[in-house]
């Protein structure tokens, strides 16, 4: 998911927008490189997706400017440039009564390929899913995983530089949803700069990418995951003991960490010198520790740490 | 527990307006257009019959009847045509008839003054000379009208020349039944300035009537006379495409509607989304749905009318360019009507009852349901706010009427403007659709 430093492919600045009275997006800066995986977090409601369709120029920004490859995009212009954008909504906006070719012929043929480049496309789009077998079938009778993966061959057809993906692994199980991060990943290696929004925490976090969290229409964070556990929880570890029987809360006070049902925790950043000092302090509190594990801050406690909700809510 | 099913039921019934409207509206709104049309309370009362009177007789009792019959308030009469207008002679009368101008011509031929008393005791109008009939020229797509005319030319006749009968009556009575004595001559010559007094009075006693037709034949009746169909006794075809163009415009509007609701598919499937960020745009894409939907209702309509044509004879070589240019015409405003109802409504479900709504109440004000001859007035002039009516007035002079391209120019010009006025009402409502 780690993008090489370089040129911008994509840049938000100051993007605005506002419902009514509510604010969708009150000055989002952002920026995506060439060649980068970039996840975007948020729980529901925070401006992902009107970010997402201001991008794709499905939203009129009332302020702020986003150019991409340098050139600049809005709703009303920027024909040019946004042919080198690539779409895949979350939603599964294919035909269901045409067949997985017919589908990608359909959009191909709109995203203004034709002739020759257009059937190599749809050849390529059916190899790239998988489902050249299947390629006169009827969309309707595939699985939700197939589905999602015709889902984004249709909007790379065209092979865009920069690519957006809303959810793209919605309600999919967890081997499909491997499968289409190696689609991804196969984009990305062939120099799609990508830009996806996603509730799949673990994942994103398992592929070390760069992420932004958004919250109430603003950046809260931006950064890989190690940086954004840095940045707001701190380095070190997070030590949980289980013990035989319940610890006095006065000696658990004093040990400086969290009691639990049985459980003591605490953070310590020097591992190597910190824990047996507080594994001695734990035992001389009268603590009979039964097991001990060791924890590196995860995504989700920053993400709860920064936004206070959980991603779904 | 029922209790609750009933709740659930009656908050979405409450809170759903297409269905609502679907419950309680349309049977109202299709009561009161059934009423208005069939009991003539829509305030233009019962349809007026257009006639056109011929007098080629010039005679006192033949000017009598003809100015009955213009008194009648169930007619509305012309007795001129042209500019400057001169008096209809039976060819003229014969072409506004198969023009379909008006629905009959009242032709009072020569020698009818002189037979008239015959009519009436001379056994039924059947000893009467024939030249002396009078001809009524009728359309027979309207098989309503002649015989109406037929019933108000008897209850003409009665009223416009009493005297006239009596005295014809009285002849044949004093040839077969030997003379009057004095005081019965003096009686008569005393009766019958009364009798011609009272056929000279407002109405002639007309009033009294209703307009109802005479339950007769053609020819029998105090005023004996013959309907004569205008264009021909071979118009089997013509009945049939009225029939053919009048089903075939309501469920051409049924099916527009249904595909015009892929765009509502198409926005709740995430397609519409996606097909929006193509190069395409929302003016090609409502262009692209309008277009198949022209094609698919033009070959809709034609499957229609061949099947006419091979199963119940309908002329639809003869005609094929009017027939071409019509459905044209009327499958280019369906469409864009459809697209109108997809553009307004936010679910397919709110299309589809509104759609129903609305095709149901033009097909039923615009005639395919049932002709607009047998509407009132008002009625008549409200279906021409439908296409409907415009729609079955152009096949009916292509099939019927026989009429050349040129007489269908109206009624394509105002389907061709209503397809371009429904188009960019459409596209000014797909804005919702766009950038916002």
């Amino acid at each position: 998911m780690n993008g090489p430093a370089g040129s911008q492919a994509l840049q938000v600045t100051g993007a605005r927008k506002k419902y009514g009275v509510t604010e969708a997006l009150r000055g989002v800066d952002l920026t995506l490189h060439r060649g980068e995986w970039l996840a975007l977090l948020g729980p529901n409601g925070a401006g992902k997706t009107t970010l997402i369709r201001a991008i794709a120029g499905r939203v009129r920004l009332d302020a702020g400017a986003i150019t991409l490859l340098g050139e600049p995009l809005d709703a009303a212009g920027g024909s040019g440039a946004r042919a080198k954008l690539g779409v895949v909504p979350q939603d599964l906006a294919l035909y269901p009564k045409l067949t997985a070719r017919e589908n990608l012929e359909v959009f191909g043929s709109l995203l203004g390929l034709a002739g020759t480049t257009l059937r190599e496309r749809v050849r390529w789009g059916l190899d790239f899913t998988a489902l050249a077998e299947r390629a006169a079938e009827r969309v309707e009778g595939f699985s939700g995983g197939m589905k999602r993966r015709l889902n984004i061959a249709a909007g790379v057809l065209h092979r865009p530089e920069v690519v957006l993906l809303d959810e793209p692994t919605v309600g999919v199980d967890p081997q499909s949803r491997q499968r289409i991060y190696e689609m991804l990943e196969g984009l990305r290696e062939s120099g799609a700069s990508l830009l996806m929004t996603t509730h799949q925490l673990d994942e994103v976090e398992s592929l070390s990418g760069r992420i932004v969290i958004v919250d109430h229409g603003l950046v809260i964070a931006d950064g890989s995951v190690p940086e954004l556990i840095a940045k707001t929880l701190g380095g070190g570890r997070v030590v949980t003991a289980r013990l035989h029987g319940p610890l006095q809360a006065a000696a658990a006070a004093a040990l400086g960490g969290e009691a639990g049902a049985g459980t003591l925790s605490t953070r310590l950043q020097d591992l190597g010198a910190e824990l047996p000092v507080w594994l001695s302090r734990v035992a001389s509190g009268g603590g009979r520790i039964a097991e001990l594990t060791v924890e590196a801050p995860s995504l989700h406690a920053v993400f709860l740490h920064l936004t206070g909700r959980e991603l779904r809510e | 527990m029922t209790g609750t099913i009933v709740r659930i039921g009656w908050i979405n019934l409450r809170r759903d307006r297409t269905a609502l409207l679907l419950t309680f509206l349309l049977p109202i709104a299709f009561f009161s257009i059934f009423a208005m049309i069939f009991g003539g309370s829509s305030g233009g009362g019962t349809g007026r019959v257009e006639i056109a009177i011929c007098d080629l007789d010039g005679s006192d009792g033949s000017r009598r009847l003809a100015a009955a019959l213009a008194a009648d308030p169930g007619l509305r009469a012309t007795t001129e045509t042209g500019d400057p207008p001169a008096p209809l002679t039976r060819e003229s009368a014969r072409m506004l008839v198969a023009n379909g101008d008006l629905p009959v011509a009242v032709v009072i031929p020569k020698g009818f003054g002189d037979s008239m008393g015959q009519f009436a005791f001379g056994g039924g109008g059947s000893g009467a000379p024939e030249s002396a009939r009078v001809e009524l020229l009728a359309d027979s797509s309207d098989p309503v009208a002649p015989q109406l005319v037929f019933g108000l030319l008897q209850r003409a006749g009665m009223n416009a020349a009493p005297d006239l009968l009596a005295r014809s009556g009285l002849s044949l009575f004093e040839k077969y039944a030997g003379g009057f004595t004095p005081q019965q001559k003096e009686a008569v010559d005393r009766i019958l300035p009364e009798l011609r007094g009272q056929a000279a009075a407002p109405n002639g006693g007309a009033a009294a009537g209703n307009g109802k037709t005479a339950d007769a034949g053609t020819s029998s009746g105090i005023v004996p006379a013959t309907i004569v169909d205008v264009l021909g006794e071979s118009k089997k075809s013509g009945i049939i495409a009225f029939y053919a163009a009048g089903t075939g415009v309501m469920f051409l509007l049924f099916s527009m509607s249904a595909m015009s609701g892929t765009l509502l598919d198409d926005q709740e499937s995430g397609a519409l989304e996606r097909l929006l960020t193509t190069p395409l745009g929302m003016t090609r894409l409502l262009l692209g749905k309008w277009i198949f939907m022209v094609a698919v209702g033009s070959a809709q309509l034609l499957v229609m009318f061949v099947f006419g044509a091979v199963v119940f004879g309908l002329e639809l070589k003869q005609h094929l360019s009017g027939f071409a240019i019509m459905t044209l015409a009327t499958a280019a405003a369906a469409a864009g009507l459809g697209l109108v109802l997809a553009t307004v409504s936010r679910t397919r479900a709110q299309q589809s009852g509104m759609a129903t709504i609305v095709i149901l109440m033009m097909s039923a004000v615009g005639g395919s349901m049932f002709p607009r001859f047998l509407m009132s007035g008002t009625m008549q002039k409200i279906g021409l706010f439908t296409f409907n009516a415009w729609a079955l007035d152009g096949f009916q002079k292509i099939f019927w009427y026989e009429q050349p391209l040129s007489a269908i120019v109206p009624q394509v010009c105002v389907l061709v403007v209503l397809a371009a006025a429904f188009l960019a009402v459409a596209r000014r409502f797909a804005r919702r659709w766009e950038a916002v």
